[in-house]
């Protein structure tokens, strides 16, 4: 079997447990349950959901945290569990996976288009380094477009934002303000 | 099947019905344990190595980030602006984060460094070791714990601090992710993707205030000579962090000390100033925060933070 923290990708796509019962299928019923703080997109899509498996009654689900402070880990936990129990699984176990470290490079292609539909920028490639992390004192350039006119007249305003994954910007187009989802 | 479209349809029953149960906040009425942060991850303690020191170096890398998350959310409401407070919230979160793992590690490695606690208190590992401490039982460096808002307190300290501090931790960072604990490994391996965002921020605040207005170079300046005595600290090696070197687990803060010279030398230069001649604090009766000897800040520092916990001790959260 597979140990969900040998996964290096996205693990949308993975075959469904085959199943005796009436249940819906335990990974069917885990890949619809939405990130708390990014509703747009399902655990599954964002890359945070790493594994699900079935053994006999138990399911065991295994996430993964984006951020080491993420505050909506319980909650994560908590909606998959009360998605599962509500689909017939009452034995579930919701495991942690620090390692390999979550990337935006595991946002799916759909994720990443439920982003742009829903006004988000959605994040470019993870730039890949080797030896020391370089101090960068002037601002990110990133390909970043306006999703509201797609222009490429932007501003950064802050490298932070309204949750620990966003940069905030502004279109110097449009003038409206959005978020950005930084790669990490 | 959930409302992809909106936000709020979590928050109520799965049959779309609130019930009278409607939550308004994060959480559920599922009666979950507590979230371990470490759940389900394999905390064996590595072949060979000692885990009295492995639990103490998780502490001491755990109050760093914790004690310096709280310092840092006081600016929340009372920085320069919106972004600024929205910024400084983050990088306490991440470090917060990242003191919830460490603390649970420490506490998963040799589970007698956790206070006891009332028979059937809930208060989880990282709560207890957090909230439950006296302050000599805290191992961080007294860097962190001046406050951010008093005592002569000024953004541009703040920004200093912060410079010299995410630049140490990164350093750290980079080489724990060699670790020979595999837990240990990958929280280093999150903190420095953290901490990258966290140094850059600080750096670019730096030259702002030192190319911006006499104001901001002046201040810039002061703030250079305040915190500078007590950087020091974080290069001078404990023997648990000498021994968790020598185990293949730590890191032995000693030959960072050029690495992070060369960071900080880097950001000064570009800003236009010198690096500050200022004598060292050193440490008091042969010890430093490592030690459990703290600044006289140390104390209203942990009155404000455990105060509710502990006057709560079997308080669920």
């Amino acid at each position: 079997m597979t140990v969900a923290s040998s996964l290096a990708g996205p693990v949308s796509g993975l075959r469904p447990d085959a199943r005796p019962d009436a249940r819906p299928d335990a990974w069917t019923v885990a890949r619809t349950v939405v990130d708390p703080e990014l509703p747009v997109l399902t655990l599954a899509d964002l890359g945070v959901l790493r594994d699900v498996r079935v053994d006999g009654d138990r399911v065991t689900v295994t996430i993964t945290p984006t951020y080491s402070g993420c505050p909506a880990m319980a909650t994560m936990r908590d909606d998959l569990v009360g998605s599962l129990r509500g689909a017939g699984y009452d034995d579930v176990e919701v495991k942690v996976s620090l390692s390999p470290a979550w990337s935006t490079d595991w946002i799916s292609e759909h994720g990443l288009e439920q982003l742009r539909a829903h006004g988000l920028s959605a994040p470019g490639p993870v730039e890949p380094r080797s030896g020391p992390v370089p101090l960068t004192l002037v601002p990110v350039r990133r390909q970043v477009r306006c999703p509201r006119c797609d222009s490429v007249d932007v501003d950064l305003t802050s490298e932070f934002g309204a949750t620990a994954c966003k940069a905030l910007y502004r279109c110097a187009s449009c003038l409206e303000p959005f978020e950005h989802v930084k790669e990490i | 099947m959930p409302d992809h479209e909106n936000a709020y349809a979590g928050l109520l029953g799965d049959d779309g019905s609130d019930g009278g149960e409607s939550q308004w906040a994060f959480g559920t009425s599922l009666d979950l344990p507590t979230e371990d942060p470490l759940a389900g991850v394999d905390a064996t303690v590595p072949e060979g190595a000692d885990a009295a020191a492995l639990a103490a170096y998780c502490l001491m890398l755990g109050d760093d980030a914790l004690v310096y998350a709280h310092r840092l959310s006081e600016w929340t409401s009372n920085a320069p602006d919106l972004e600024e407070d929205i910024a400084l919230a983050n990088i306490a979160l991440d470090l917060l984060g990242q003191a919830r793992l460490l603390l649970s590690r420490a506490a998963a490695a040799d589970p007698s460094v956790v206070p006891v606690l009332p028979p059937g208190s809930p208060v989880p590992p990282e709560d207890a070791l957090a909230f439950f401490r006296d302050e000599a039982a805290f191992r961080n460096v007294r860097f962190v714990e001046p406050p951010s808002l008093t005592d002569g307190g000024d953004f541009a300290v703040t920004m200093v601090r912060l410079l010299v501090f995410s630049s140490c931790r990164l350093a750290l960072m980079e080489r724990l992710t060699a670790s020979r604990d595999a837990v240990l490994a990958a929280v280093a391996a999150k903190a420095v993707k953290e901490l990258t965002y966290h140094r850059d921020h600080a750096g670019r605040w730096v030259l702002t205030l030192a190319r911006g207005t006499d104001e901001s170079r002046s201040r810039l300046l002061a703030a250079l000579a305040l915190v500078w005595p007590l950087h020091d600290e974080m290069f001078r090696t404990h023997p648990v962090e000498r021994l968790v070197a020598e185990q293949g687990l730590g890191v032995d803060p000693a030959g960072l000390e050029a690495e992070v010279g060369v960071v900080l030398d880097q950001v000064l230069s570009v800003s236009g100033v010198d690096r500050p001649q200022v004598p060292q604090s050193g440490p008091v009766a042969g010890g430093a925060g490592r030690h459990g000897r703290h600044t006289e800040a140390m104390g209203r520092l942990l009155a404000e933070m455990q105060v509710v916990a502990r006057a709560h001790p079997s308080g669920r959260w």
